[in-house]
């Protein structure tokens, strides 16, 4: 990866079309890197999640035209919650694969084109329109359902959720990109309304209007463009089954670190667990050599759609054992060891989780959520948080080795791939 | 369109709620000058869009017409004996065509919510229980409706239920419902 762009993820954009929105991402990053010429793109991926939302089918050809990037390759990419992950997968196995030695990834969504609930609806339609949506199809309402299962198989605790919405929050203030940027306390995020139980408003993420770009190039290119690129080590992709009800309840797939019998009585993946999420945190793991994450990587951009997810997706990704999600915060690991949480914490954080202030606090415009965590990672690791963001707030001390992950409905699709530094 | 219950609107909106009704407009005023045209506010229009769709249930026609009559119809697997209570032809195990079977009526909450807010198809019928019901000899669960408890706090897993079936059905896997059995 040689440059990022992030158009500033907004409530509601009116004053753009979603091409012009996507062709800021892209300028940013074109920008970012002045020996790239336009003429030296060799084609391009892009994704957005929703036609109803633009109200629009193949919007991605008319991002792609605006982008001046016709008549070369293209082809959009979805999945759900995943669609940026995928995206950014999609390019790098255009250049891994030989067929481009310089791929640009870009994704967006405009979400504000209809009014909260009914965009609720829409996502909502993202579940089995025969079985599941009809019952009262709300996805908050399906993450719902599964922490309580966390809950009641791990003794995991409100408050443990709470504390993710505190951090996020609060990292966000540092990143003039995030759409929410507020000091909360536990109290504040208990107190709030009531979604779905026992997730409140600020258990959950929000609806945004944004795009992000990633430029991606062969090692040699990538080299002559800049002399800081980030190397994509790893990559995964796991999926499970839609409809939450037929998960299987069998044996828990282990990460290297762990070991069958400290899984005895656990049926999984179920309901509490991300099956798709460990499949492709141990694809990517392997890819890169990783074998004890947590001491292996410097920090984490993962999906926080809820506060739940967060928590469950440690264990995923085997940062803790199954169980140990709602412990994991509560032992400070995931805070940036620099900023003041408005709490007592037993630990200054070893493994920053979402540093950047993740979807609960930056938005979530779908097709480009993916996208944006690789960008604000490839920052990270170039060291240029200050550059881009006015501030080095952010800026951890040491970012050689990021993974990101993009995860869709129910953790359908789940993306990680593992970014290093390049030189 | 959407009906924000006052009740529990979000207690932040200390404002009023935006509608999408408004004024026809035809016309609308443009400077002489073109230079000032990037400065002009986005023009914002309502475009409506409404579909029905022929849609057919296939080969899990049978589950509907089950509801109907008082039946909870899954499908079993006559190689692995996996059971489904949410039907499938084809067994996930082996990837043969299963068999259709009846399921027991009563079961138990293997995971619940209850949602104060939803799609905006829903809103209306907020708040509502959402459950996952474990059966005895079955491998899947099935996701319903929970009828009867005022909150939260009166659902547990575990919570033995038994399903319920409305008189007139709608061919909707609404058409059945639980209660609790204890
Ligand atoms: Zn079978």
């Amino acid at each position: 990866m040689v440059s990022g762009g992030v158009s500033k993820f907004a409530k509601a954009r009116p004053d753009a079309t979603f091409q012009k929105i996507v062709k800021e991402s892209f300028d940013y990053a074109m920008n970012d890197v002045p020996k790239l010429k336009h003429s030296m793109i060799d084609g391009s991926v892009v994704s957005y999640f929703s036609d109803h939302f633009t109200r629009q089918l193949m919007a991605g050809i008319m991002a792609t035209d605006y982008l001046g990037l016709c008549p070369k390759p293209n082809k959009r990419i979805e999945g759900g919650g995943a669609t940026g992950g995928l995206c950014f997968q999609a390019g790098w196995e255009a250049v891994a694969s030989g067929r481009m030695n310089v791929c640009a990834a870009f994704g967006f969504e405009t979400m504000s084109h209809v009014p909260t609930w009914k965009g609720n609806e829409f996502i909502a339609l993202a579940s089995d329109v025969n079985f599941d949506y009809p019952v009262g199809g709300f996805y908050s309402g399906y993450y719902a359902m599964m922490v309580n299962r966390h809950m009641h198989e791990f003794g995991t605790t409100v408050e443990q959720l709470a504390m993710v919405s505190v951090k996020n929050h609060m990292n966000a203030y540092g990143n003039p990109y995030a759409q929410k940027r507020r000091k909360l306390t536990i109290a504040d995020v208990r107190n709030s309304a009531m979604v779905a139980y026992p997730l409140t408003l600020l258990d959950i993420c929000v609806m945004s209007d944004g795009a992000a770009t990633c430029i991606l190039a062969d090692e040699e290119t990538a080299f002559k463009l800049t002399d800081h690129p980030v190397k994509i080590t790893g990559v995964g992709t796991g999926t499970d089954m839609m409809r939450m009800a037929d998960r299987p309840h069998g044996e828990v797939i282990l990460a290297p670190n762990e070991k069958k019998s400290d899984y005895r009585n656990l049926k999984y993946p179920g309901v509490h667990s991300f099956r798709a999420g460990r499949s492709a945190g141990l694809q990517a793991y392997k890819m890169a050599g990783i074998t004890d994450p947590l001491k292996q990587i410097d920090f984490v951009e993962l999906h926080d759609a809820y506060t739940s997810s967060e928590i469950q997706t440690y264990e995923d990704l085997a940062l803790c054992k199954y169980g140990d999600g709602g412990k994991f915060v509560e032992a400070g690991y995931p805070f940036m060891p620099q900023i003041d949480y408005g709490m007592k914490l037993p630990m200054k954080g070893t493994l920053p989780v979402n540093p950047s202030g993740g979807l609960i606090a930056c938005g979530h415009p779908v097709g480009a959520t993916g996208l944006m965590q690789a960008v604000f990672a490839f920052w990270q690791i170039q060291g240029s948080i200050k550059k881009h963001y006015g501030n080095g707030e952010l800026q951890l001390k040491k970012a050689d080795r990021g993974l990101i992950h993009s995860h869709a409905g129910t953790g359908t699709y789940v993306t990680v791939s593992i970014m290093e530094r390049g030189w | 369109m959407a009906k924000k219950n006052p009740a529990k609107a979000p207690a932040e909106s200390k404002k009023v709620e935006e509608l999408m009704t408004g004024t026809t407009v035809f016309n609308i005023p443009l400077p002489a000058d073109l230079k000032t045209l990037k400065g002009m506010s986005p023009i914002v229009i309502k475009q409506p869009y409404h579909i029905d769709y022929i849609h057919s249930y296939g080969q899990d026609s049978p589950f509907f017409a089950g509801l109907s009559n008082g039946k909870l119809l899954g499908t079993k697997c006559g190689k692995c004996d996996y059971t489904y209570a949410t039907p499938r032809l084809a067994c996930t195990q082996c990837g043969r065509e299963t068999k259709w079977v009846e399921i027991p009526q009563t079961g138990r909450v293997h995971t619940f919510t209850t949602c104060y807010f939803g799609g905006e198809e829903f809103l209306k019928e907020t708040p509502f229980h959402l459950v996952l019901v474990e059966f005895d000899g079955v491998d899947t669960l099935f996701l319903s409706r929970l009828i009867g408890p005022a909150g939260p706090e009166d659902i547990r897993i575990g919570m033995k239920v038994k399903a319920k079936f409305r008189r007139n059905s709608q061919l909707k896997p609404t058409d059945v419902y639980f209660v609790p059995a204890e």
